[in-house]
C-alpha cells in the first residue's frame, strides 16, 4: 500500500533527481541538435530529383520509421564496438537519439517545403533567380514558419525517447528512478517523482510549442 | 568465425520466433483494447460534459507529457503495492493499451470535431437521438480524418511494444538481447530484430500514406 509513500527519501534523494533532470535535458538539446543537422541533410537529399541522393536518404528514413527506437539503439550499443568504435554509453544514447529523430526532422522539413505554393517558386523562376537565391530568399523562410510548431513536437517526443537510455545504463532522469527503486525498494516514490519531473518538461515544451504558433500568427496551429 | 555466429543464429530461431509471437500478440491485443477504448474515450470527451472531457483531457496530457518506459515500471511495480497482483504480461497490455486508448482519444476528438455542425444540427432536425447522430452522422464522416493517423498510430503501438522487454517480456528486441549476449555480432543480430519490425511495420506505413492521399482526395482538397 502507498501509505507509507515517504516523501524524506525523495528529499534525500533530491540531489540525484537534479543530476539525471539536468543530463536529461541537455542529452536531448544536444541530441536535437543533432536531429536537425540529420534531418536538413536527409530533406535536401530527398528533395533531389536524381536518384542517387533520393533513394538513400528515403530508404534511410523509412527504415528508421518502421523499427523501434530501442532495436536501433542496442544496434549501436552492441554493433559499434564489433566495428571498433569504443564510445561512452551516453555518446551511444547521443548518437541513437539524433539518428532516430532526424528522420522525423527530415520529413517535417520536406513538408514544410512541399507545403510552399509552386506558384512561389515559379515566382522566383520568372524573376531571374537562381536556384539557391529562390530557397533562400522564398522557400525557405517561408517553410521555416510552417515547421516550428511540429519540431518542437519532435523535441517532446525526443525528451520522452531519452528515457529508453536509462536501459544501457545512463545516468539520466529515469535511471535516477530506477536507483531509488532498486536501492530503497521505494518504486513509487523513484517513478512518480520522474513521472512529474518529466511532465514538467513536457508542459513547457509544451507552452513554447502554443506561444510559438501565437508568435508566428499560424492560425489554428496545432502540435 | 562467422560460419559459427550464422550457426549460433540458426539455431535461435526457436527463440526468435516466440519473441516474435510475443510482439506480435501484445500489439494485436493492445491494439484491439486500445481502439475500442480510444473510440469511447473520444466519443465521451466530445459529449458535451464538461467534468468528464476535462477529466479525460488530463488523463491524456497526462500519458502523453511521460515516456511510456516510465508508464510501464509504474504500472509494473506500483500497482502491486496497491494490491492488484499482474504478471509482466498483464502489465504489458495494461501500459500499451492505455497508451493507444489516449493517442487515439486525441485522433477520434480531431476527427469529431472535423464534422461541420451543419450536419449535427440537420441530425438533430431529422429527430435523431444522440447515439443514432454520432452512429450515423458524425463517426461516418469523421472517419475520413480518423483513419490515416490511426493506422500511424498502430506503427507506433509496434514499435512501443519493444519497450516491454525491460520488465523481462521476451518479445522480439529481448531476443536480440538474449542473442547477442551468445553471438558477439551486435549489428548482425539487431539487423535481423530491425528487420522483423520492418516487416510487420512497413506495409502498414505505406497503408497510411496512400489512406492519406485517397482519404484528401475524396475530400475534394488540394494535397500539396
Amino acid at each position: 500500500m502507498l501509505e507509507n509513500f515517504s516523501f524524506r527519501t525523495i528529499v534525500e534523494y533530491l540531489p540525484l533527481f537534479g543530476q539525471g533532470l539536468i543530463t536529461t535535458v541537455w542529452l536531448s538539446a544536444l541530441s536535437f541538435v543533432g536531429a536537425l543537422a540529420v534531418g536538413i541533410v536527409l530533406s535536401a537529399m530527398h528533395l533531389q530529383r536524381g536518384w542517387l541522393f533520393r533513394v538513400p536518404a528515403k530508404a534511410y528514413i523509412d527504415a528508421v520509421r518502421a523499427t523501434p527506437l530501442l532495436a536501433q539503439l542496442y544496434f549501436l550499443y552492441f554493433g559499434l564496438p564489433r566495428l571498433g568504435f569504443i564510445l561512452p554509453e551516453l555518446v551511444v544514447g547521443i548518437l541513437a537519439l539524433s539518428l532516430n529523430s532526424g528522420a522525423y526532422v527530415a520529413e517535417i522539413i520536406r513538408a514544410g517545403i512541399l507545403s510552399i505554393p509552386r506558384g512561389h517558386a515559379e515566382a522566383g523562376v520568372a524573376s531571374g533567380m537562381t536556384y539557391v537565391q529562390r530557397m533562400r530568399l522564398v522557400i525557405l523562410p517561408q517553410a521555416f514558419k510552417v515547421t516550428i510548431p511540429p519540431l518542437l513536437g519532435q523535441a517532446i517526443v525526443l525528451v520522452k525517447d531519452s528515457a529508453l537510455l536509462s536501459l544501457i545504463s545512463v545516468a539520466e532522469l529515469t535511471r535516477a528512478g530506477q536507483l531509488l527503486a532498486s536501492d530503497r525498494f521505494m518504486p513509487a516514490e523513484g517513478f512518480i517523482t520522474i513521472a512529474a519531473f518529466y511532465l514538467m518538461l513536457y508542459y513547457c515544451l509544451k507552452g513554447l510549442a502554443a506561444l510559438s504558433g501565437r508568435w508566428l500568427g499560424l492560425a489554428g496551429a496545432r502540435t | 568465425m562467422i560460419w559459427q555466429q550464422l550457426q549460433s543464429l540458426v539455431g535461435s530461431y526457436p527463440l526468435a520466433v516466440r519473441g516474435l509471437g510475443m510482439t506480435v500478440m501484445l500489439s494485436l491485443i493492445s491494439l484491439v483494447l486500445g481502439t475500442l477504448l480510444g473510440f469511447g474515450l473520444g466519443v465521451l470527451r466530445t459529449g458535451g460534459n464538461r467534468l468528464i472531457s476535462t477529466a479525460i483531457g488530463t488523463w491524456v496530457d497526462l500519458i502523453r507529457g511521460t515516456p511510456f518506459l516510465v508508464q510501464i515500471f509504474l504500472i509494473f511495480f506500483i500497482l502491486p503495492e496497491l494490491g492488484v497482483e499482474l504478471d509482466a504480461f498483464t502489465a504489458g497490455i495494461i501500459a500499451l493499451t492505455n497508451l493507444a486508448a489516449c493517442f487515439i482519444c486525441e485522433i477520434v476528438v480531431a476527427g469529431i470535431r472535423s464534422v461541420p455542425t451543419g450536419q449535427v444540427e440537420a441530425a438533430l432536425a431529422s429527430g435523431l437521438s444522440r447515439w443514432q447522430r454520432m452512429r450515423q452522422v458524425v463517426l461516418p464522416q469523421a472517419m475520413r480524418i480518423v483513419l490515416p493517423p490511426l493506422v500511424g498510430q498502430y506503427v507506433l503501438l509496434i514499435k512501443d511494444s519493444s519497450v516491454v522487454s525491460a520488465i523481462g517480456l521476451t518479445d522480439l528486441t529481448r531476443v536480440g538481447w538474449l542473442v547477442v549476449q551468445r553471438v558477439p555480432n551486435g549489428l548482425l543480430v539487431f539487423f535481423l530484430v530491425g528487420l522483423g519490425y520492418f516487416i510487420v511495420c512497413y506495409p502498414l506505413i505505406m497503408l497510411a500514406r496512400r489512406l492519406e492521399r485517397r482519404m484528401g482526395a475524396a475530400h475534394g482538397e488540394v494535397q500539396l
